[in-house]
């Protein structure tokens, strides 16, 4: 039985009580099996616990138990109870954080099944081991919301100039560095251009929003790392550095290691590097076959040929941006309170979060606002439609809010 | 390289004329590029051959004397025949006038007439060594007014026929040159000017010579073009055209200076707005010290490609094989503007520039193009560069092509512009203003969206050994750029890309193009909707996707409940038609056929109830009339619901 046993969080549990609980998920998933042979249960409620049930690959299973909240109440002799709140937390909230756990070690390890045949069950275990030993101590479940169900993107808006232009760089960054097989950009952690399929896109945009850079965000506030290199021969002042690889260029030691990653898993299964390099607030991945070799004078060529031109870019987007503000005026405080996602480009928008971070999520709403948020969600989803939810319920509201804030998209009602 | 460089080539047909020999004169007359044989001072025949008509003139006149200068006014009016240094004959070939010639003598008292120029077809200048005369001739009276005389010393004169400027020889270095401007009937003095001559040591004389000065118009403007045989700074070797721009109003200014890099003797021809010799294009960025530009030529040197005289003439059935052409040969007198004659062979050549050569030898693409869209004949040449530059052989860098776009885009939009100006002044009613408004004229250098589609992109996109990348890359940058110069980009472009990104399964590239309204919404693109539509089954997002275009359209209504319909989205459609109001006008059939489809019957009776209605409404009647062909529905509906579901119609 402890054999099946892949990776066990925290691990100090005593050995029979693992294989116990291990056992009873597998328990109950055999037997909500019979019922429904193609969806078994997703979760089950107790009065302590949620537990949540992910087969992502055939036969391996992911379980993520959390803990329902609790209220201490003195009770009429005057003694502290506890009293778990058993409707506080969302299935799909937490059904989705457990998936994008699978997706993001898929990213930076690939498939489970690939890990077996490369190297049996002590690779894969390996693998899970260090992977998730990191990761468990980034994820924040109490600030987990509605958000985390969409896992959405969120898109920059840009004219089309300069979108344009954006375009054309990637083109002429993919020519002169022909290795080069996929390049996403993004502007204000905004994702702006992906060559990535979506899928792949939505959780590398999640691992490069929620912990990259936010990674490299604290030093440059904190004015170290001044990206003015003075010591660049040839005038080529830029402000482009690498957020991945190599941190200083002019160190012959520096090593030229980038973070690999695991795309198109169910069709040609690709594994890159993947460098990400940054002027001012534009960020450009670019992804290349992890085959290739990469040395530090390419890196110092991406750098002089990448550097400079970005620079530029990201100045005139900055401008462009600040123009378009302008004349939509959008700085003053939105009118309306709105999440909006679309699943078929995974676009979202929200009025509410003002910040979003791994570890706190800012709303200005009340939390059990967005638990409202959350129910009517997991009501009214439907597969193949735009969801769409309106704090201010009345739909005289709604319509106006479509007509002036979006116009472009038909909706249905 | 072969003999495929030579970019220098005499005209095809040139004029053949007889040659020149101890009997026979031959003149040539640069205002109206004739080319006149005279035999036996005129007594055995003048045959005057120009280059466009081929049908030469030819008439008899007495001799009377040696022959000095003979020339027709404009459109070949009246014929002027100088015989002497006082006096200039002339004869009337207007129908009706009479044929007998007529003599005026020069005013000025002791001069000699070095020459005489037509300034239109009764006007005449006489240029003697004391000055010059402007005279009107009468040829129904058989005399000529003065109308205007200036009395100067002049060593020797220039004529360029193109911008009516005479040009005079004074001072005894000769190096001071005097412009006259004639129009219709006036004679203006511009302001004289002084050529600098190369230092030279004061014993020996150094003059002006009239062989190292020419005019010509380039680029719409007056040059006066001085062959400097040595530089004058003395370090730089090789000889230079040094350009002095005459304007109408104000002073001559020294603006170019051609750098030749070579010593010898030079002809210089002025074709197609280049300065051949060696080829010099002046709107091609030159090196500039403030004042003057200087160049270096645009090409290597080439010599004209070897000729080949054509054994032409009814005369010349023998099979006589071409006899190759002397090249630069002495006997070759050059005129201006591109004219080279050879009087002991009797042939007048123009001297062409052809592009295609050049093309090669012109590595820089954004200079060849400059060069290009300057040229008249060029259109078909920057197509095939444009072609060539996305060949897999000969492919050019991403950036290069985005400026060769940029160039094309550039021309195009200023023809655009100049064009929409027009229409607007049309229409403000601007018509009868003075001066008359000109439509802008379409050269060959406007190179639009349609021209780049069919001859460069399509066949681009055809071939399927392309990456696609680059043919994407391609197909954005040409967007780019049009959309840089704001142009708006035509339909079938923004089809191109679709068809490319579909081709390869790229949807999610094609997504975020029509998220970014890159493929911007237009009336056409209905029909790129409907297309994807038809890709919704390889890419679900698609449905949404050309319904929010044919939303942004607004005028595409009708379609959305197509496509609703389609997706037996009844209700959905239905709220939407109510939505912008055009419920009462909707067929009843088409709906509730959407609605029995989907065996739906709680729907099916939605959509007949909402109908009942409307009758109602319309018609203060439920019923539906027979024009409606709904009478299927209603026996459906009494089947399933019952005769007593029916509305009742509404009795008072």
């Amino acid at each position: 039985e402890e054999n099946k046993i892949l990776f066990y969080h925290p691990n100090e549990v005593e050995k029979n009580e693992k294989i116990r609980n291990v056992g009873l998920c597998e328990a109950i998933v055999q037997f909500t099996r019979t019922f429904s042979p193609s969806k078994p249960a997703k979760s089950l409620h107790t009065q302590k616990n949620r537990q949540f049930f992910n087969e992502p690959e055939e036969n391996f299973w992911m379980v993520m138990v959390v803990r329902n909240p609790i209220i201490e109440k003195q009770s009429k002799d005057g003694k502290p109870v506890v009293e778990y709140q058993e409707e506080e937390l969302l299935d799909k909230v937490y059904s989705s954080v457990l998936q994008q756990c699978y997706s993001m070690y898929k990213l930076f390890n690939g498939t489970f099944l690939k890990a077996m045949e490369d190297g049996g069950v002590k690779l894969l275990k390996e693998r899970l081991e260090k992977f998730f030993h990191r990761y468990l101590q980034t994820l924040h479940l109490q600030s987990c919301d509605l958000l985390d169900i969409f896992g959405g993107i969120s898109f920059f808006p840009l004219d089309k100039m300069t979108y344009l232009k954006i375009q054309s760089f990637i083109n002429r960054m993919e020519e002169s560095l022909s290795v080069v097989k996929y390049t996403a950009f993004l502007y204000n952690d905004q994702l702006i251009w992906s060559g990535l399929e979506q899928d792949d896109m939505r959780i590398l945009y999640k691992y490069l929003t929620t912990s990259l850079f936010p990674r490299h965000i604290e030093p440059e506030l904190a004015g170290r790392d001044s990206p003015i290199r003075a010591e660049m021969p040839g005038n080529l002042q830029h402000y482009g550095r690498f957020l991945t690889g190599p941190l200083n260029l002019n160190d012959p030691e520096a090593k030229c290691r980038f973070p690999k990653i695991f795309v198109n898993t169910d069709d040609t299964y690709e594994e890159l590097h993947l460098i990400v390099y940054k002027a001012m607030s534009a960020a450009v991945c670019f992804m290349i076959d992890a085959s290739t070799q990469l040395t530090l004078d390419f890196c110092r060529r991406l750098d002089s040929i990448v550097g400079p031109q970005l620079t530029v870019l990201a100045s005139d987007i900055c401008e462009q941006f600040n123009i378009n503000k302008r004349i939509s005026g959008s700085e003053k405080e939105p009118q309306f309170k709105f999440i909006y996602f679309n699943h078929m480009n995974l676009a979202e928008k929200s009025t509410i979060h003002m910040r979003k971070t791994p570890s706190v999520s800012l709303t200005s709403v009340h939390p059990d606002l967005m638990k409202i948020l959350g129910d009517i969600n997991s009501d009214f989803t439907r597969p193949s439609s735009n969801q769409f939810f309106q704090i201010q319920r009345v739909v005289e509201e709604v319509k106006k809010l479509c007509a002036t804030q979006f116009n472009n998209i038909f909706f249905l009602d | 390289m072969g003999g495929e460089d030579y970019y220098l080539e005499l005209c095809e047909r040139p004029v053949q004329f007889e040659k020149a020999n101890p009997v026979n004169c031959v003149f040539f007359d640069e205002a109206n590029k004739q080319v006149f044989a005279v035999r036996s001072g005129g007594a055995t025949g003048v045959v005057v051959k120009g280059p466009d008509d081929r049908n030469p003139i030819s008439f008899r006149m007495d001799d009377r004397g040696e022959v000095k200068c003979i020339k027709f006014s404009l459109e070949n009016k009246i014929l002027a025949v100088q015989r002497t240094s006082k006096t200039v004959d002339f004869c009337n070939f207007i129908p009706d006038n009479s044929q007998l010639e007529y003599t005026q003598e020069c005013k000025t008292k002791n001069a000699n007439i070095l020459g005489f120029c037509w300034t239109s077809s009764t006007e005449i200048v006489f240029i003697t060594d004391q000055g010059i005369e402007f005279y009107q001739v009468l040829p129904e009276k058989r005399s000529l007014k003065l109308l205007k005389s200036h009395n100067i010393n002049v060593n020797w004169y220039m004529y360029c026929p193109e911008s009516a400027v005479i040009l005079l020889s004074t001072t005894v270095l000769e190096n001071v040159l005097q412009p006259f401007y004639f129009r219709a009937g006036t004679m203006s003095k511009l302001p004289k000017f002084e050529i600098e001559l190369p230092a030279a040591p004061k014993s020996t004389k150094l003059s002006l010579s009239e062989r190292d000065i020419a005019m010509a118009t380039i680029y719409g403007q007056l040059y006066v073009l001085f062959l400097r045989h040595h530089s004058r700074t003395s370090n730089s070797t090789g000889a230079e055209v040094v350009l002095y721009h005459l304007p109408r109003e104000g002073a001559c200014k020294r603006m170019h200076i051609l750098k030749l890099n070579r010593t010898g003797k030079f002809a210089l021809n002025v074709v197609d707005n280049l300065v051949t010799s060696v080829i010099f294009d002046i709107k091609l960025r030159g090196e500039s010290d403030g004042t003057v530009t200087f160049h270096h030529p645009v090409l290597p040197a080439r010599s004209i490609q070897p000729y080949q005289i054509p054994v032409a003439g009814p005369a010349a059935v023998t099979s006589q094989s071409p006899v190759p052409c002397k090249l630069y040969s002495s006997s070759w007198i050059v005129f201006q503007p591109d004219i080279i004659i050879s009087a002991s062979q009797g042939y007048l050549w123009n001297l062409q520039v052809k592009l295609q050569p050049i093309v090669n030898l012109l590595p820089d693409k954004g200079r060849l193009m400059d060069f290009l869209l300057q040229r008249k004949e060029c259109k078909m040449v920057i197509l095939s560069v444009c072609s060539q530059m996305l060949t897999e052989s000969d492919r050019a860098t991403l950036p290069v092509i985005a400026t060769v776009f940029d160039k094309l885009n550039h021309e195009y939009k200023k023809y655009l512009d100049a064009e929409q100006s027009y229409t607007m002044a049309v229409e403000a009613g601007q018509s009868r203003s003075n001066p008359p408004l000109k439509r802008p004229v379409r050269t060959q250098a406007v190179v639009d969206q349609s021209d780049v589609y069919t001859h460069v992109l399509s066949p681009f996109v055809e071939n399927k050994e392309m990456p696609h990348k680059f043919v994407i890359a391609v197909l954005m940058e040409y967007i780019r750029s049009l959309n840089q110069f704001q142009i708006p980009v035509q339909h079938y472009l923004h089809e191109l890309v679709i068809k490319t990104l579909v081709q390869h399964n790229l949807f999610y590239m094609l997504h975020q193009f029509l998220q970014y309204h890159v493929l911007s919404d237009s009336k056409p693109l209905v029909c790129t909707a409907c297309l994807l539509l038809s890709l919704e089954s390889f890419y679900p997002p698609a449905h949404q996707l050309s319904l929010d275009m044919l939303k942004r359209l607004s005028t595409a209504n009708d379609e959305i409940v197509e496509v609703l319909l389609s997706k037996h989205q009844v209700l959905a459609a239905l709220r939407f038609i109510r939505g912008i109001g055009g419920h009462d006008n909707i067929s009843a059939r088409k709906f509730l056929d959407a609605a029995k489809q989907t065996d739906d019957v709680m729907l099916f009776y939605t959509i007949f109830r909402f109908f009942e209605q409307r009758n109602q409404r319309l018609r203060g009647n439920p019923n539906f009339t027979p024009g409606e062909h709904c009478e299927e529905h209603v026996a459906f509906f009494k089947q399933v619901f019952g005769e007593q579901a029916l509305m009742r119609p509404t009795t008072f």
